[in-house]
């Protein structure tokens, strides 16, 4: 969908806000977000890609006032309702009120607590072969959808060149607009940047994006 | 912005955080009590992210890569595969791109939709990097942008900012300094910072 997280781009938000010796977290419930939110992919009921399009239906005004770890609070919450995994007076009270194995089988457990440190395989091996190959020319679909696409504003309805094929992986979109895998070819394609910015652009400039192949037609 | 204005938001900042901590601990408490997570869990998740994972391993990567051109040709080819075949690296995900810089291209990497950052290699993503300036800025201002790092590039140096869309993560290997030849790779992985293998800065030239 076409909100605010789709930055890329944008003007008018001013430097860059740089702190010295950063801290992992600033205030201890981040950390305890971040634990909550790997927890939570590990039960396998949803991936990243509905975290993400939680995040991106979060409304504007509010996805530019709450801290990052504020947006993920809301969306780990919105869609554990969305979802069934506790229902709406349990939040209001604070207690889960009645066991969720029924819900899910794969807690997470000391045992298997590398699972939250390692992002996971989203290669799928298949039959089709790339319709594309390194060289190519080209153009990236313009698009309006509701739904969930990793296909940025500022690199739609541009020629670019495959630079290079990632292989088959998980389509997002479909993850979510259907919640099925979809497995789809992976290219990364350059840009260059008057294609994308116009003259104003410092000629030096190239940007490069991971284009799924649906995103992708010849010119 | 008028004072009032100013005031007002101080004051809602505040409650905020209050009342988010509540939040955050009912969300567990809830989860917990229905035998979804463990909180030795979680709390073993903060120890690794504040204490295991950080720009340290990346730096070990570069360092290698630096004083060895056969490690550097497989990161090129397939960071993941390379790391994960050196005895001393710890496991690395699926789909890390290493890219090199030179004297013709400077790297830079950002997430324009959300987040995305090799975590494995550099640890969390600094706030910076997931905020609206640096993700809505670096596609199509990187110089200025670079500025603000203190970065100033060479005017025909040719930048490539690559936008992580997908499951694919990318780590950059920034140029070795010049007058470093008897630095052992313990030595030069002290020069390497985060943000060097980020693109937004140089490597240090000196560990002192």
């Amino acid at each position: 969908m076409n909100s605010i997280h789709d930055l890329g781009g944008m003007q008018g938000f001013g430097p860059v806000g740089l702190e010295d010796k950063e801290p992992a977290f600033h205030v201890s419930w981040e950390g305890r977000v971040l634990g909550l939110q790997r927890s939570i992919l590990a039960l396998g009921l949803w991936n990243i890609d509905v975290f993400r399009h939680a995040q991106e239906k979060i409304r504007p005004i509010d996805y530019l006032s709450w801290s990052y770890y504020e947006r993920w609070m809301h969306t780990l919450t919105a869609t554990a309702l969305e979802r069934g995994l506790f229902d709406e007076e349990e939040l209001r009270t604070g207690k889960g009120l009645s066991d969720g194995s029924s819900i899910a089988q794969k807690k997470l457990t000391m045992k298997d607590i590398n699972k939250a440190f390692l992002r996971g395989n989203f290669e799928r091996v298949g039959d089709s072969e790339p319709e594309f190959s390194i060289g190519d020319l080209v153009v990236t679909k313009q698009t309006y959808t509701a739904g969930h696409t990793r296909l940025p504003r500022y690199a739609r309805d541009k020629l670019g060149t495959v630079i290079a094929i990632r292989g088959r992986h998980v389509f997002p979109d479909s993850v979510v607009d259907q919640g099925s895998e979809d497995p789809q070819w992976l290219y990364t394609v350059e840009f260059e940047g008057c294609e994308l910015w116009g003259e104003a652009v410092d000629p030096t400039v190239s940007n490069l994006i991971d284009a799924f192949e649906p995103y992708l037609s010849r010119p | 912005m008028s004072d009032a204005h100013h005031h007002d938001h101080a004051h809602s900042d505040a409650s905020t955080l209050t009342d988010i901590q509540k939040r955050v601990k009912a969300l567990e408490s809830i989860l917990v009590d229905k035998g979804l997570v463990d909180r030795k869990v979680i709390d073993q998740i903060i120890e690794h992210f504040e204490n295991k994972v950080g720009p340290h391993i990346g730096a070990r990567v570069v360092a290698r890569a630096w004083v060895s051109s056969t490690f550097k040709q497989s990161l090129i080819e397939d960071a993941t595969k390379a790391i994960n075949g050196e005895a001393d690296f710890a496991e690395v995900g699926q789909h890390l791109i290493a890219v090199e810089n030179n004297d013709e291209i400077h790297n830079v990497v950002v997430c324009t939709l959300c987040s995305c950052y090799p975590w494995d290699v550099l640890g969390l993503p600094p706030v910076w990097y997931k905020s609206a300036p640096y993700r809505s800025r670096v596609v199509s201002e990187p110089r200025s942008v670079l500025q603000e790092f203190g970065l100033e590039l060479p005017k025909d140096r040719k930048i490539r900012i690559w936008d992580s869309t997908a499951e694919t993560r990318y780590l950059v290997i920034p140029q070795r300094p010049t007058n470093t030849e008897s630095m052992s790779e313990a030595e030069l992985a002290r020069l390497v910072t985060r943000d060097s293998m980020i693109g937004t800065s140089d490597v240090l030239t000196t560990t002192e």
